[in-house]
């Protein structure tokens, strides 16, 4: 089965709310490196959680954050919503 | 501080301008000079319904050439401003953040409104889409601090940091309270301030005070101390100085960079119908106290210029009352830019420096007839040669806030 929500999609949002500093290559490999280090803090995390949300029309508490310390996990954490919420 | 106790007033060693005369030290002041104004028809919204439709407008400010790709959907554009504005000085100075240490470093602006026009932008998204549509960079884009704490990240500066709030007085609280940190034991200090609410949500907020010009003639809206003076238009950009110890200075082969801040007051006017007197008169004379300055030693006054009758008045009253009638050179080369709020005093500073630099006083670009009793020394027409070494920059804020500078063109050893 083929996730739902996908790395393009997640690297996607990421540009359009939280920006991407120079020496940032969202197009590298990054899937597995912390979102600090992209220099995404908690709160890009979290507006990120929130566009997920309006597109989607399912709710993330903001305790998840810290079950998405990394893109892959962001991925991997969505895609489960998707099941749990049946859509 | 030295041996002797005393301590020697900090030097400013780099200036960042972002402003309606220009980008950059060398067009504002060419444009200063020149007096070429920065006041247009309102473009970054249709002003067509308000009745203020002109105002001080940056003309070339591109965010994804001057700010760093992350930070721009994360901040307002007064933010964007600050960051920018701050690269310039920190270049200006030659100074490498990241070869000084963090803790001797630090920021303190001055802020008028905030964050207005994202502000503006997520209250759209609350009445559009509901609480959920308001992003979560809400929560510090808006906020008076901003500016300095993305400016304390962006370049590592982790000393005593905070912001000034007390409209167009703050760019020179500010400046102080960098003077201040200065003594206390900072290296350097990134300071000054700037200003963006050119929304509408900013102007309906700023029309309120009633003092905004409403004249249909971008040369005639705005003109401070005139027999027809109608108010003043408002602007967007400022300025960040470095100021900086003068021995750090001096170890950096910077000499005096531009000049020394040699005094400073802050005063507040008393209520409306109180039978005190306004407080700028004695704020001035702090000022010239606290840098140990005689007033027939200032060569020029930066004045705050408000354009409304009674405020010109007042102000004039009190340079007279000091300086003696036309005693003094007073100019206001803020009629090309607008008041600009947090950012107006200290892109004032920066062209005072520059008028001490080059050994000349920019002129007031559209005031002519003197309003009866503003008995002004006026520098209009074109500007005046002469030799600057003392400058003093008044500024007052909406609410009773006066502040006064003085700069001088070498540092003075002051008494603690």
């Amino acid at each position: 089965m083929t996730d739902r929500f996908t790395f393009e999609e997640l690297k996607e949002i990421l540009r359009a709310s939280g920006g991407v500093d120079e020496e940032v290559d969202l197009n590298g490999d990054i899937a597995d490196v912390e979102f600090g280090e992209l220099g995404y803090d908690s709160l890009a995390v979290l507006e990120f959680a929130r566009q997920v949300e309006r597109r989607y029309g399912f709710s993330i508490p903001d305790s998840a954050i810290a079950e998405m310390p990394t893109p892959a996990k962001a991925v991997e954490f969505i895609n489960a919503q998707f099941v749990e919420a049946r859509i | 501080m030295n041996a002797s106790g005393a301590a020697t007033s900090p030097v400013i060693t780099g200036i960042g301008v972002v402003a309606p005369t220009g980008i950059g030290i060398a067009e504002h002041w060419q444009s200063v000079l020149a007096g070429k104004s920065g006041v247009t028809r309102i473009t970054r919204f249709d002003p067509s319904n308000y009745p203020v439709r002109f105002a001080g407008q940056l003309p070339n400010f591109l965010a994804e050439e001057r700010v760093p790709g992350r930070l721009i959907p994360q901040t307002d554009r007064w933010t964007h401003l600050g960051l920018a504005a701050a690269e310039a000085a920190l270049a200006d100075a030659d100074v490498r953040p990241a070869e000084l240490p963090d803790y001797e470093m630090a920021v303190v602006t001055a802020s008028s409104s905030g964050g207005t026009e994202f502000g503006q932008h997520e209250m759209e998204r609350l009445y559009l889409d509901g609480p959920s549509g308001v992003g979560a960079y809400q929560s510090i884009a808006w906020f008076y601090a901003a500016t300095t704490g993305q400016i304390s990240i962006r370049f590592g500066m982790r000393g005593p940091s905070g912001v000034l709030c007390c409209e167009q007085a703050g760019g020179l609280d500010a400046l102080n309270q960098a003077r201040r940190l200065v003594h206390g034991g900072s290296r350097l200090v990134l300071s000054g301030g700037t200003d963006a609410s050119l929304c509408p949500y900013g102007l309906v907020a700023q029309l309120s005070n009633g003092k905004l010009s409403t004249v249909d003639d971008q040369n005639r809206a705005y003109l401070p101390f005139d027999a027809e003076a109608s108010g003043y238009l408002p602007g967007e950009g400022g300025a960040i100085l470095i100021v900086e110890s003068a021995r750090s200075a001096q170890d950096r082969d910077k000499g005096s960079g531009y000049g020394a801040i040699a005094g400073h007051a802050a005063g507040f006017d008393p209520p409306p119908g109180s039978a005190r007197p306004p407080a700028l008169r004695r704020t001035i004379e702090r000022a010239l106290a606290d840098a140990r300055v005689n007033p027939e030693e200032v060569d020029v006054v930066f004045a705050d210029a408000a354009g409304v009758r009674a405020d010109d008045l007042s102000e004039a009253q009190a340079i007279s009352a000091v300086f003696g009638s036309r005693g003094v050179p007073v100019t206001a080369p803020k009629t090309l830019t607008g008041r600009l709020y947090g950012g107006g005093a200290s892109l004032d500073v920066a062209t005072a420096l520059l008028a001490i630099r080059d050994g000349v006083i920019p002129h007031t670009v559209g005031s002519a007839r003197l309003a009866p009793g503003c008995e002004l020394d006026l520098v209009t027409n074109q500007p005046r040669d002469g030799r600057v070494r003392t400058a003093l920059v008044l500024a007052r804020g909406h609410g009773g806030f006066n502040a006064a500078l003085v700069l001088t063109d070498l540092p003075r050893a002051k008494a603690l």
